[in-house]
């Protein structure tokens, strides 16, 4: 019996060993797979207990913060509150225990709760005393813009981007439709998971932060990237060349005209065909006078194509076709913002800040600052260039021709009484039956004689209507507002 | 050495869950130290031979149990600090009745009719019921509900050991020829085809798995190592493997075990859930674990019952799953030690089927919780939550401590002998 015991013995340290491998495959080789897997909330779920920072607004509002669970018998001791709902869904995101985090929740997900390095080391002298060690994340956005911005959307579909263009700070970033976090935070199961699947299924993906995740064909918004690109390389001057007066434009190798808005004729030089917005003039600039290579490496330079270094989780990229070089047809279109070119409102809002900022495009960012408990500052954003697209000699042109669509172009409904404010508007035509378009805007806004201090973007999407005055008239006036709101907190012009 | 692992472990663990030495530490330090401290002198005291490992083995597994399960659920750690003195207590006593374990084979069919019955007690109407997990394994007898499987188990191993050690020469010298083949005759197959029934029957009507797989593995073991015949294990074998295809076949619930088995991802919120946030909790645990008390274990299903495992390895990592398997194994070699070293053949036998009831449990339900083989809901022996397992699993302590004591005590006598000679 005694062989058979002994036989027993050596199965069950065999099956033993199969445990231990089976183990060691789940908890070290498959570990990363597991851990990055989007089911899984294992690293939420551990800090959903935890204290865990509030995050605030430049004026103030509390727009993300944990508080004392009601329901005591919950396993859960604490509960993330969003008070002001769906004003900030998009950048605070969510930290729901069944989802995982997004947004800012996400990016500053170590600085929330307490566990970045710097605030490590402090908390180590804390070992003896009961003291939380948590962050609170100060950000440069503004409730007040928020809500000027989504009283002027209103109910339709669209974006509103606003930053500092001298320091890259978002003042203002509000897109519907959006949603309220405190849904899919829920610590009800039902209730996280039934929004979850609402939200997931609703028109527009209300849980996608469309100011950045999210690009559309920029339309005219589009000709300051290539009137830029004009400057800079210096094939384009205000007085040179000066384009066809035409009502339309042919490329080499078709014989499919590009037509002006309603077939009327327009031509000249650059400020001019900026003010009234000449289709066939910068089809012309792109497809000859730049050229391919110009244009490519030009959009690139002002961030096409490239992934924008913003403190948000998962940016999209604009992009610009890098295959025009044998195809005048596309780089025509494509110079005008039409065919393959697609542009974040944040970039477009980048555009605008880069010629108001003498031609250096700073690093897009929500944080302004970090602190501990104690109020101390743990750490401070620096803000930091990204791309210089243009010389300050061909910014300061393109500036001047900015100001002057404003004052008497395509852009007059963005202009402000006592402000230097340039404009430029966009209609991205997407059908003619009927004429449906997204309507864009961007702009810059200060004092008169010194650098503009906002930058703005605004496109409206799906707007009936076709012409270059329809940006002009829908997102002007939402343009306008944000830009007051904004210069009104900085002390005005 | 263990106890003070234990009450370490439960100062970190207290530390870990909410930053706080728990204010009832000196009543739990005291109780600790009593409970063990009493366990290990009723063994001195009444069974001085016994062998030395099984008991801090086990004194380490209950005690990291009850830490990870204080982590977890609070009123559940008081009723199993409950139980455990209730266990402990039934092992001092199991130790001061049972002075030679030959008396309990005496008592055979008794055991036999006891251990069939308590197995088929939830199938009585009124009686039997099912707590949630979808096994119908709860029997509610006014105010006590208990798991009658587990005592059933016990029972069962007792009743096997004495009727093989007494007909063992006779099944092992039967002959059957069919043709080539020399089976045992088939007034011996008998038994083993009343065990497969059971343990169908078991797998149809109470949905219960992980214990038909138990039973018949106990039953054939036994069997086998008794009659050293491999045909058993053949036959039965094959059995069974006839009854899985037929149940995985016709059963819904075990067609459901299998396809989570093979593929949990297809219902990753259905019922794939509990084995994915399982596999989630140990791969978050990596090597060194999150620290006791700071899983996050709360989204597994059952994490305080047959998920403890994964706890217990997301909190203590590699390191302390490790440690847990080495430990099952640590309590196999040292059982089965005490069966190869006992002379008695029912002594052997019964030590073989407790050894066994302890390793296959245990190595069932991890092997689920991995993923190695469909889950079957069984308790993690000594471990898991649940007052029934637990107290079961002391008798079965206590009787191979006895074994073990018995085998060192006539060696001596004999050395005594010799020495007198």
């Amino acid at each position: 019996m005694n062989r058979n015991i002994m036989k027993l013995g050596v199965v069950l340290v065999v099956l033993y060993v199969a445990l231990f491998a089976k183990l060691n495959w789940i908890q070290v080789v498959d570990k990363n797979s597991l851990d990055s897997n989007p089911l899984n909330t294992a690293e939420v779920r551990r800090d959903f207990n935890r204290p865990r920072g509030t995050i605030l607004t430049a004026d103030g509002a509390v727009i993300a913060q944990s508080v004392a669970n009601p329901d005591t018998s919950s396993e859960f001791k604490r509960m993330r509150v969003y008070p002001e709902g769906e004003l900030f869904g998009q950048t605070t995101g969510y930290f729901s225990f069944r989802y995982g985090s997004s947004g800012l929740e996400r990016q500053y997900n170590d600085e929330l709760s307490g566990s970045t390095f710097d605030q490590q080391i402090e908390g180590f002298g804390d070992l003896f005393v009961a003291r939380e060690n948590i962050g609170n994340v100060s950000i440069s956005l503004r409730k007040d813009i928020q809500e000027t911005a989504r009283t002027q959307l209103g109910n339709r579909e669209g974006s509103v981007v606003a930053l500092d263009p001298r320091t890259g700070a978002i003042l203002g970033s509000w897109s519907w439709p959006s949603y309220d976090p405190n849904t899919v935070s829920s610590l009800d199961k039902t209730i996280a998971e039934t929004s979850w699947k609402m939200l997931n299924a609703a028109p527009g993906v209300p849980m996608r932060a469309h100011f950045y995740q999210d690009r559309y064909f920029p339309g005219s918004t589009f000709k300051i990237v290539t009137s830029g690109i004009g400057l800079q390389t210096g094939k384009v001057t205000n007085t040179e060349p000066v384009y066809p007066f035409t009502n339309g434009y042919t490329p080499e190798g078709t014989n499919k005209p590009i037509m002006n808005f309603g077939g009327e004729t327009c031509g000249g030089t650059l400020p001019e065909i900026l003010r009234v917005s000449c289709n066939s003039s910068f089809a012309q600039m792109g497809a000859e006078t730049i050229g391919a290579v110009d244009m490519v490496a030009g959009a690139g330079s002002f961030g096409f194509n490239a992934t924008v270094p913003i403190d948000m989780p998962d940016p999209v990229k604009s992009v610009f076709p890098t295959n025009v070089g044998n195809n005048q047809a596309k780089l025509a279109m494509s110079s005008i913002g039409q065919n393959d070119v697609q542009a974040t409102p944040l970039e477009m809002a980048m555009v605008a800040g880069a010629v108001a900022n003498g031609g250096v495009m700073m690093k897009p960012h929500f944080l302004f600052e970090v602190r501990n408990v104690r109020g101390d500052v743990v750490s401070s954003y620096a803000p930091s260039k990204w791309l210089t697209p243009m010389s300050s000699s061909a910014a300061a042109t393109l500036f001047d021709d900015m100001v002057g669509v404003a004052k008497g172009g395509t852009a007059t409904g963005i202009a402000i009484q006592g402000c230097t404010v340039g404009g430029k508007t966009g209609t991205a035509q997407l059908g003619t039956d009927p004429p449906k378009s997204h309507t864009w805007i961007m702009g810059f806004a200060g004092p008169p004689g010194k650098p503009p201090t906002v930058a703005v973007a605004v496109v409206v999407l799906n707007q009936s209507g076709g012409s270059e005055a329809t940006g002009g008239r829908i997102a002007a006036p939402i343009a306008k507002a944000v830009l007051q709101t904004a210069l009104a907190a900085q002390g005005g012009c | 050495m263990t106890v003070v692992i234990v009450c370490a472990a439960y100062v970190l663990a207290s530390l870990g869950s909410d930053s706080r030495i728990p204010a009832n530490i000196i009543p739990f330090l005291v109780a600790v130290i009593a409970l063990f401290m009493g366990a290990h002198f009723a063994v001195r005291k009444l069974a001085p031979g016994a062998d030395p490992i099984l008991l801090p083995t086990v004194t380490l597994l209950n005690g990291l149990g009850y830490v990870v399960i204080a982590g977890l659920n609070e009123k559940l750690a008081a009723a199993q600090a409950t139980w455990t003195a209730i266990g402990i207590l039934g092992f001092v006593l199991t130790l001061w009745w049972v002075k030679r374990p030959r008396d309990l084979e005496r008592y055979r069919y008794t055991f036999a009719l006891v251990g069939i019955g308590l197995l088929l007690l939830p199938l009585v109407p009124g009686l039997g019921y099912d707590a949630g997990s979808g096994s119908k394994i709860w029997v509610k007898l006014g105010p006590i509900n208990f798991q009658p499987g587990e005592i059933a188990k016990v029972a069962l191993a007792i009743f096997f050991a004495a009727y093989l050690a007494d007909q063992r020469e006779l099944i092992a010298t039967s002959q059957w020829k069919i043709g080539p083949l020399r089976l045992p005759h088939p007034k011996y197959l008998g038994p083993v085809l009343i065990a497969w029934g059971i343990t169908l029957l078991v797998m149809f009507y109470q949905k219960d798995l992980g214990s038909s797989l138990l039973f018949f593995g106990l039953f054939l073991v036994m069997i086998w190592v008794a009659t050293q015949r491999t045909s058993f294990l053949v036959i039965g074998g094959g059995l069974f493997a006839a009854g899985a295809v037929f149940a995985w076949r016709t059963l819904d619930h075990v067609k459901v075990r299998v396809d989570i088995w093979l593929d949990p991802w297809k219902t990753p919120s259905g019922d794939g859930y509990q084995i994915i946030q399982g596999m989630f909790a140990m791969a978050f645990g990596g090597l060194t674990g999150t620290g006791l008390g700071r899983g996050g274990d709360t989204r597994i299903p059952a994490a305080e019952n047959d998920f403890i495992f994964a706890v217990i390895a997301e909190e203590l990592g590699l390191a302390g799953g490790s440690l847990i398997i080495v430990a099952y194994l640590l309590v196999i070699g040292s059982g089965l030690r005490i069966a190869a070293d006992t002379d008695q053949v029912f002594d052997k036998l019964l030590a073989t089927g407790f050894t066994l009831l302890l390793g296959l449990q245990a190595f069932i339900i991890v092997a689920g919780v991995l993923r190695l083989l469909p889950l079957t809901g069984v308790a993690l022996p000594f471990i898991s939550y649940g007052g029934s397992s637990l107290v079961m699993n002391y008798a079965i302590l206590a009787l191979l401590l006895r074994i073990s004591d018995q085998t060192s005590k006539r060696a001596m006598n004999r050395a005594a002998a010799e020495v007198a000679a």
